[in-house]
Parts: C-alpha cells; structure tokens; sequence
C-alpha cells in the first residue's frame, strides 16, 4: 500500500520561561492509505502535540524545531499558511476529545456542518444542506436532515461526537485524526462511535489516526500502534506483535497495570512505579530509566534508538532482545 | 438480611431534584429522578463497587448516603442509626465515622491551602487533635501512609501530580479515623500506570485500618478488581447485585451484559473473538424516565410486559420490576431473567 503520510525526525517544542519544554522530541513514522494507527501514551507524553504539530496547529510559545510531515507528496511543514488552509479540514481533518467544547455553542449543526462543504468544495448553501443532512444519517443521527437547524446544547455527548465525525468526513478527507475520541464517552457509547469510525473509514477509505490513552481502545481497531513516552516513541508494530510480544519495558508495564476483564482476578495489580519525567529538564540516557525494572549502567548515558526486534516491530530499549514473551512471566 | 455484620443499610432511598421556572414565584415543574427508590447494604469490611454510565445517580447516590444531599425520602442506617432524621451535633459525631474521596484532584484540593493544612483541617473541625506538636505529627504521619513524605506539608496543591493530589485526598479522608469511605471515582482522572499505584493504596489502607469501602467508578475491570460485591446502575435504579466473579461470570441483566461486553479488552486477538452486544440509543433522561424498567427502549430482549403495561409479578402501577433474589446474593430486576 502506498505511503499516505511520513513524519521524519519531527519535533516541537515549547519554549517556556521556566526553560524549554521538549513535548515532541525526534518521532518518525508513516501511515498507509486506509490504515487505522494507533498512538498510544500517557498524559503529557507528547502525543495530542505530534498529532497537531501534523496540522500545524502549534500556537505560541510552542513550534516546530525540527523535521518534515510529507503528506501526499507535499511537505506540510514548508507550505504556507494559506495552501496549509486549504489541506486542514479537507485533505486532514480532526476530531478532538470534548464533544461539549469543540462546538460552536452559538451556532446550528447545519452552520457548522456546511461551512467547510462550502469553503472547500464550493458547494452552493442549499446542496451544502442536502449533503449535510445526508452526513448526519450516515454518523447515525436519527431524523439527520431536521436536526440541521438544533444548537449543540441539544444532542447529548456521544450525538456531538457524531456531529463531529460528521464534519471531519464531510469533505472526504485522506486522513482522519481522532484524539481521545471516546475518553469522555461512556463505554457503551465509546463502542458505537468506535465501530462507527472503524466503518465509515473503511467505506471512505480514509486513513485514521487514533490517539489515546487506553490501550484497550485500539486493540479492535489498530492496525498498527505507536507507543509514545516523553516525547518519543519508544515502541512500535503491529497491534498483535505490540499487545501480544511487547519488548519495551513501558509498554510491558503499561499492560500489566491494567486489569483485565477476560483473566481472573489478580491479588494485586502491578503498577509502574514512580513519576513521568519532567519533560524541562529531561535525564540523560532513556527517559523511562528511573521507573524501569530492567535499566542497565548503559541505559543512564545513552539514548537507546528504535531498532527491529522482529519483523515490523521496534522498540527502544537496550536490554529489548532479553524482553521476549515468557522472560518477564506474565 | 438478617446479617449483623452489616455497617450500612440503605431502603428505598430516593434522591430527587426540583426543577423550578419562574423568577418570583418559584414553581416546581418537575423531577430530575437522580437516585429512585434503591436499596443495598454493605457488610463490614467489605467494598461494594458501583458502576454504572455517566447520569445514572451512583455519584447522588454515595453522597446522599453520607447526607452531603439529603435523601428525599428513604432509610440510610449506619451502624443503626438512621442518617436521614439525624440533624445537627449528632450528624457531625457521624461524620467522623464516614468520609469521601473526590474524582477530580484538582477541583477538591483548596488551592490556597497547603497540603498539611488541608489534611488536617478535618483535625480542627472534629476537635480531634489538643496542641501544635499533636497535629503535626498526625499530619505528618497521614503523609506517610499514604506515600507521601512530611515535607510536602507545606506545598500547595499546584506543586503536586495528579496521582500525588489523589493521594492528598485519601489522606485528609483518613485524617478522622473514619470506618467508612465512599470513594467516587477516585482514579478515573489519572494516567493508567498511577491508576494501579492508587488502587493498590487504597487495599492496601483498607487492610490496615479495617476500612469499608462504596467504590464508585465506571470503569469495570477496576471495580471488578477491588470490589467484593457489585452494584450495577442505571438511570436512578439497581440493575442487577451480585458479587464480584459472579456478576462477570454470570451476568444476568442484559444491561449488565451490555456493558460488560463494550468494555475494551488490550489484547487483538480476544477482541477479534470476542462478541459484542452495541446497545442503540442514548440513556434517557432522568427528567422522563421511560415508564415500566427503564431500560427498555434500549434493552436487546425487552417484551411487551416491559413498557409499563400492568402485569402480574411487577411492584408498582408504574410497572416497575422488582429487584429479587435469584440466588443467594444475586439480585436483578429484570422481569425476563
């Protein structure tokens, strides 16, 4: 399959009065046409940056320092910000975690809906409102046509979500960016707006890029999951080598600290111990040094790179060949 | 439930809010129905998880319990003595006994307050400690059990992590000596690898201090973790009770199996397997509860005997079904079980 989207040494950061704040520090990776990716992390890890750093959404006093988002053929980066205008919301479009604040409060659906119909495919206002009432049965709203004329405050949180998936397919975008697209849904409701975006990116063929905190969420539903770390991903493969054969100790221990519904019980869970490091004054060496169980002399001076373990699968980790499935006894 | 091990019993507790219109005259229109017509108990020692999705009243229902609402109607006896009709002194003598950790570590921490002060504020307020030395000793020794160190006495709430404010909150709870804690959700709001480290606290300060837990929390496989027994909500009422391996074992009400199905296993190859019941449709709201079980509209096997109509084996004219006791310990209100 061919690549949709190559981000190569990509990093930003902030520059802070309290000193600089490496939120993304060096990450590369691609993204295929059709492909579901997941990036998986804790808060402030760095990966709700990478992913706006991709649509050039930094805002002051943060900035790209670094690297190259080739997508489609084109640098994003190198573009101004008026060919930039026209990529974001058609080509790349996002969904963001709050459904209740990434609405316009003052505005219809329909307004919002038909904006970019309008703006980028240069639909007149009455086919902009037929298709935006077809967008609205095709995420699931009942009576879509109709409710084009309520205000967000009328659509409970998973409908929202909807109406924001809506919108990010409504111009038929290569690829769909979801940043914690359930966290503030209920379960039941976070299985619908899953399988909904799993579908409606199959049938669009739009490449989706999913970015959350919960391992679980992206286990259906990647193809391929990126781990991310302090600013970097420190383990990458496809979802069944990530889940199945983890060879980083953070994912190792993100995993086991989880309880899991389909396996009994355990006595106690077995967390990772300590604090993520303060990305303003990052330690020498691995990042994860302090709270890994495994950490050598080595891995307090020099950063490990992101090498094969398998086939498809890299970690960052210097002891990873010791890691293999059964060493660590889960 | 002639058990006298049981430190809490709550009967047919209701918590409704008014709704009001009108600026000088005030009418009552309606009824939010938060919590309608519950009843459980929780045994000495034990925890009593409690899920359910966002708006379905366990969060009403642990804070009517420790009369931070009170009850519109209803019994809440702990130790045997009913909270609902205690008033004044005699409620604050049972508020040492029982105390509650927030969700949110931000929102609960005053933020012009030091750490050692917000714990122990509750010192002053229950006149618990005499002297300077006394309390801040006790302050300093509630930092250590829960993983803090002394020194943080006199940092604010800004200075610390999520997981570190969490901890805050558990040691002011602690800081009366209470018997009880309703815990609601106390790690929804933290990163999965702190998640584990507080949930392990908490066991491990319930061994220690002989602590009964109300665990509030929607995310399952956590409670199913620390529970003994669990509460399943939905929309003001009890779906189903049971303990802890059977509810997951032996899920009886389908929406105890719904949700136990949408919950997210990390691991693709039991996903690909794993059958999932997606329920259709949003809650209801609590304003206007569907008549008959309220969980009808949404319910994959819901008969015609659900909606409301009056048929025998059903409680009330509203057609509501009863929680019954299908085996010991299990109970479910769902007429089709």
């Amino acid at each position: 399959m061919a690549k949709l989207l190559e981000v190569k040494d990509l990093a930003t950061y902030f520059f802070t009065p309290e000193g600089v704040v490496k939120a993304v520090d060096g990450i590369t990776y691609d993204l295929e046409e059709g492909e579901i990716l997941g990036l998986v992390g804790e808060s402030g890890c760095g990966k709700s940056v990478s992913a706006l750093s991709l649509m050039r959404l930094i805002q002051n006093p943060g900035r790209n320092v670094a690297g190259e988002v080739v997508f489609n053929g084109q640098d994003l980066l190198s573009l101004d910000d008026d060919d930039m205008r026209h990529i974001r919301g058609k080509d790349m479009s996002m969904i963001f975690q709050e459904p209740m604040t990434s609405l316009n409060p003052v505005l219809t659906i329909g307004r919002q809906l038909t904006e970019a119909l309008q703006l980028h495919l240069g639909m007149d206002k009455e086919a902009a409102e037929t298709r935006a009432g077809e967008l609205l049965l095709m995420v699931g709203i009942p009576e879509g046509d109709r409710r084009l004329r309520d205000y967000p405050h009328q659509f409970s949180g998973g409908m929202r979500q909807r109406v924001m998936i809506a919108m990010a397919l409504s111009c038929n975008p290569k690829m769909l960016i979801a940043d914690e697209p359930t966290t503030a849904l209920d379960v039941t409701i976070q299985a619908q707006i899953l399988e909904l975006v799993q579908r409606l990116g199959r049938e669009l063929g739009t490449a989706v890029l999913i970015i959350t905190h919960n391992l679980g969420v992206v286990a259906r539903y990647a193809d391929r999951v990126n781990v991310m770390y302090a600013g970097k991903i420190i383990e990458r493969g496809t979802s069944r080598e990530i889940y199945g054969n983890p060879r980083h100790p953070y994912t190792i221990g993100l995993l086991a600290s989880v309880p899991r519904l389909d396996e009994p019980r355990k006595e106690q869970l077995d967390p990772i111990e300590g604090l993520p490091p303060d990305l303003i004054a990052l330690p020498a060496g691995c990042a994860f040094r302090a709270r890994c169980r495994f950490a050598i002399d080595k891995c307090a001076t020099e950063i490990p790179p992101l090498v094969e373990v398998s086939e498809g699968h890299t970690a960052a980790c210097w002891v990873s060949d010791q890691l293999g499935a059964g060493a660590i006894g889960r | 439930m002639q058990d006298d091990n049981i430190l809490l019993n709550v009967e047919n507790l209701v918590k409704y809010f008014p709704v009001r219109r009108g600026i000088v005259i005030q009418r009552h229109v309606a009824d939010v129905k938060a919590v309608d017509d519950i009843s459980f108990f929780i045994r000495k020692g034990e925890t009593l998880g409690m899920v359910g999705e966002s708006g379905c009243g366990k969060t009403t229902a642990a804070r009517t319990i420790l009369q931070l609402y009170r009850p519109t109607s209803g019994v809440v006896e702990f130790e045997g003595t009913d909270l609902a009709v205690t008033k004044g002194k005699e409620l604050r003598l049972m508020r040492r006994k029982m105390q509650m950790i927030f969700q949110d570590p931000y929102g609960s921490l005053n933020p012009r307050m030091n750490c050692g002060n917000i714990i122990g504020e509750p010192l002053i307020v229950h006149k618990i400690t005499s002297g300077r030395g006394e309390y801040r000793d006790r302050v300093a020794e509630l930092l250590t059990t829960v993983g803090l160190s002394p020194y943080m006495a006199s940092r604010f709430p800004h200075e610390f992590s999520g997981g570190q404010r969490q901890r805050i909150g558990v040691a002011r709870a602690l800081a009366v000596r209470p018997s009880f804690i309703a815990c609601d959700e106390p790690v929804s709001a933290l990163d999965v690898s702190i998640q584990a480290q507080l949930v392990n606290l908490l066991e491990e300060l319930q061994a220690q201090f002989d602590l009964t837990y109300l665990f509030v929390a929607h995310d399952l496989s956590v409670v199913r973790h620390i529970s003994d027994r669990i509460v399943v909500m939905y929309l003001g009422k009890i779906a189903e009770i049971a303990g802890r391996d059977e509810l997951y074992e032996n899920p009886l009400h389908p929406y105890t199996k719904a949700l136990i199905s949408a919950v997210p296993i990390p691991d693709p190859l039991v996903e690909a397997q794993r059958e999932r019941i997606v329920l259709t449709g949003d809650v209801p709201s609590p304003l206007r509860p569907p008549p008959g079980c309220v969980f009808h509209p949404r319910c994959p096997i819901a008969a015609d005997e659900c909606t409301g109509v009056h048929s025998p084996g059903l409680s009330s004219e509203r057609g509501v079904p009863d929680l019954r006791e299908v085996s010991p310990d299990h109970w479910v209100s769902c007429i089709r079980v």
